[in-house]
């Protein structure tokens, strides 16, 4: 039998027609919904008269317009008319249509990418759409995730499938172990620094190699949320041990009687030994270093310990123009050292980096010490109600009110300020997030990607600092 | 019929002489905030229709009309058929702007060429755009102008267009886009098509993975 590499077999699990044209009619386990890019889809099955196919297989959550403040007051608590519309809208339209919906107040909604793994909607061995680009979050568990466009929802909605044409192959291998302070959000960044922000475009990418086999499915989760950031709609993790137990107990996860029958099932959801790849790239992990994002893509990385670029030194034209124009808007000086970044706002937060190890992760290095005067605000945001719940009953959020964070609701937030939550122009933004494109936090501000322990420590710095100075590792 | 499907058409024509129209002249960025899918109809070309700026929202009926706009005058009033200049709909991806279109009322696209996307989003959402060759849209062009009420039939069938004089203009069209239109079909009601497939796919995986059905 030929070998399959974990995409084919989640692609070929999934087939329901194939057409003489390359294009096939695909199966859809599950489609995640929120409240931006799913009005027009209820408006077009209304319109067209049709029913969801399998209202079971939909899952809702407001996420992108929620406020973080007070949420006492339920969806009337949103102050902008549009915002608000659109999350009633998310509301009666999951009502009309009998789909389940996680609203605003209740303990399971969050950010739709959070919320999808840990209620078990999401499983290995499964499809998962969601109209947004970030669904490639789940891709973790060893699942087939990407996102799609609106008319692509409503397609899913109505007949359960979409017409899809097979991606290619690619695996990024990354091998060897991580240093001590270095953790998912630099491997996927210093993977995007090294294959661009087009680099895995019309591909599938399997992440492997000894240091994805290390990494916890939610650390997992972080690195195959940035694959589109790569131009990878899907992003993929094959399943171990690790994802069998992470699915556990969960509350869409098999059953008692069905459990043995599904690991089994799922256990098969690896690339085979020999399958071959239509693009390999190769890291060696324990050269990772901590990053930070100086630029407008999230491509322009760079190591704590390193200098903002210089464009005279750039031999490409085109690419000494993107780095000029991106230093510019940034407000940066070539050469000068990520170090002496100065910051102003700190964001902890998103479908990246929200979730409990996350908030450990940032909570160990603020941990009896003060967030710097020179920081005019800084966030942390749990991704969902369970997260925040749960680190309440660890006393994390104390140790962040107490250092001088703000401890919020769960939603995108700060993320893409579509909420009350904006970045000031030209302020700059130690932010977990995944985008640093121009006003993507907020018109002229300026975000700085990185890890939750290195937000954390520039945070108590007040500028960029190698975290693991202040974790006692020696360098 | 259903809103996807297009067979034949006799209407007034509207001539929108200008080239390069993209779809934030189609519909501007403000009005994306919408939930709706329908409704976009009155900001259609908002920022050449309108004297004022327009707000999602906002009752258009009591906005200053600009005169000079060709859909203001009295005689397009009823127009289906737009006849445009090159590079139509080229800009932003937002499938609004075909639902715009065909929201104020617009079936068919007549134009030199079209952008892609716009092109593909446009059989998506039952409207039939139509690439002819530039001298004959110059001269329908001619021909709209110097007669008020002017009208033609495009069938979609014979893949022709009539003029009022009975001249006869053979058009291409995809037969598989041809195919969905003349039936109505959308992407979904193509894909519903295949309704038995899908069960029986159902009904393979709920042996297979009956977690996923319990
Ligand atoms: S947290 Fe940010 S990236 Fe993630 S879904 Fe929300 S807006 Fe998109």
């Amino acid at each position: 039998m030929l070998a399959k590499t974990l995409y084919d077999k989640l692609w070929d699990a999934h087939v329901v027609r194939q057409e003489e044209d390359g294009t096939a009619l695909i199966y859809i386990d599950r489609q995640l919904l929120h409240e931006v890019t799913s009005p027009q889809a209820f408006e077009g099955l209304r319109l067209a008269k049709r029913k969801p196919w399998r209202v079971s297989a939909n899952l809702a959550t407001p996420d992108h317009n929620v406020p973080t403040t007070e949420l006492t007051g339920g969806v009337s608590s949103i102050k902008d008319p549009i915002s608000r519309i659109q999350v009633q809208t998310l509301g009666t339209n999951t009502k009309e249509f009998g789909i389940t919906e996680y609203g605003m107040g209740d303990v399971r909604q969050g950010i739709v990418h959070v919320v999808g793994p840990e209620s078990g909607a999401t499983l290995p061995g499964m499809t998962v759409v969601c109209g947004d680009s970030h669904t490639s979050t789940h891709g973790a568990l060893g699942a087939l995730a990407h996102g799609i466009g609106t008319s692509e929802v409503e397609h899913v909605l109505a007949t359960q499938c979409l017409i899809q044409k097979k991606m290619k192959n690619m695996l990024v291998r990354v091998d060897g172990v991580l240093k001590p302070g270095v953790g998912p959000k630099d491997v996927v960044l210093a993977i995007i620094g090294k294959i661009g922000t087009a680099g895995g475009n019309g591909c599938a990418i399997e992440f492997g190699g000894q240091v994805m086999r290390d990494m916890s499915v939610e650390g997992r989760m972080t690195v195959c949320n940035m694959a589109i950031e790569a131009g990878a709609r899907a992003g993929l993790v094959a399943v171990d041990d690790k994802t069998i137990d992470y699915v556990k107990g969960r509350h869409f996860a098999p059953k008692e009687e069905y459990w043995d029958a599904a690991v089994a099932y799922w256990s098969n959801f690896k690339s085979d030994l020999d399958a071959v790849f239509d693009k390999v790239i190769e890291l060696d992990g324990s050269n990772i270093e901590p990053q930070v994002s100086w630029g407008t893509s999230p491509e322009m990385v760079a190591s704590v310990n390193s200098v903002v670029p210089d464009p005279a030194k750039e031999a490409d034209p085109v690419k000494a123009g993107g780095i000029r124009r991106a230093l510019d808007y940034m407000g940066l000086k070539p050469n000068m050292a990520i170090t002496d970044i100065a910051i102003d706002y700190v964001f902890i937060g998103s479908c990246t980096n929200s979730r409990m190890e996350d908030l450990r992760a940032a909570a160990n290095i603020v941990k009896g010490r003060k967030v710097s005067p020179n920081i005019e605000q800084a966030l942390v945001v749990p991704g969902s109600g369970r997260v925040k719940q749960q680190a309440e009953a660890e006393g994390l959020d104390k140790i962040f009110i107490e250092a001088g964070f703000e401890w919020r609701n769960p939603g995108c937030s700060m993320c893409l300020a579509m909420n009350a939550d904006r970045l000031p122009p030209q302020k700059h933004c130690a932010s977990t997030s995944n985008r640093n494109f121009e006003g993507r936090q907020g018109a002229g501000g300026r975000t700085h990607l990185v890890s939750p322990q290195m937000a954390a420590a520039a945070a108590v710095a007040g500028h960029f600092v190698d975290v693991r100075e202040m974790m006692g590792v020696s360098l | 019929m259903s809103m996807n499907q297009f067979t034949k058409l006799t209407a007034i024509v509207a001539p929108l002489d200008r080239s390069n129209v993209d779809t934030d002249a189609i519909i501007p960025k403000q009005f994306l905030k919408s939930i709706k899918r329908t409704g976009f109809g009155p900001n259609l070309f908002d920022e050449w229709r309108y004297l004022d700026v327009g707000q999602p929202g906002e009752d258009s009926s009591q906005r200053p009309l600009n005169p000079d706009f060709v859909l203001n005058q009295p005689r397009y009033q009823s127009a289906k058929i737009l006849l445009a200049r090159e590079n139509f709909g080229c800009g932003s991806s937002r499938e609004h702007a075909p639902w715009a279109l065909k929201d104020y009322g617009f079936d068919v696209v007549i134009a030199p060429s079209f952008a892609d996307i716009f092109f593909n989003n446009c059989f998506k959402n039952g409207i039939l755009p139509i690439p002819l060759p530039e001298k004959q849209v110059d001269d329908l062009f001619k021909a709209v102008e110097s007669k008020e009420g002017y009208e033609l039939t495009v069938d979609l069938e014979q893949q022709q267009i009539v003029t009022p004089a009975g001249q006869v203009i053979d058009f291409e069209v995809d037969a598989f886009r041809r195919h969905c239109l003349l039936n109505g079909l959308d992407d979904i009601g193509l894909t519903l098509v295949h309704a038995e497939n899908i069960k029986a796919y159902e009904q393979k995986m709920r042996e297979k993975t009956p977690w996923l059905f319990a």
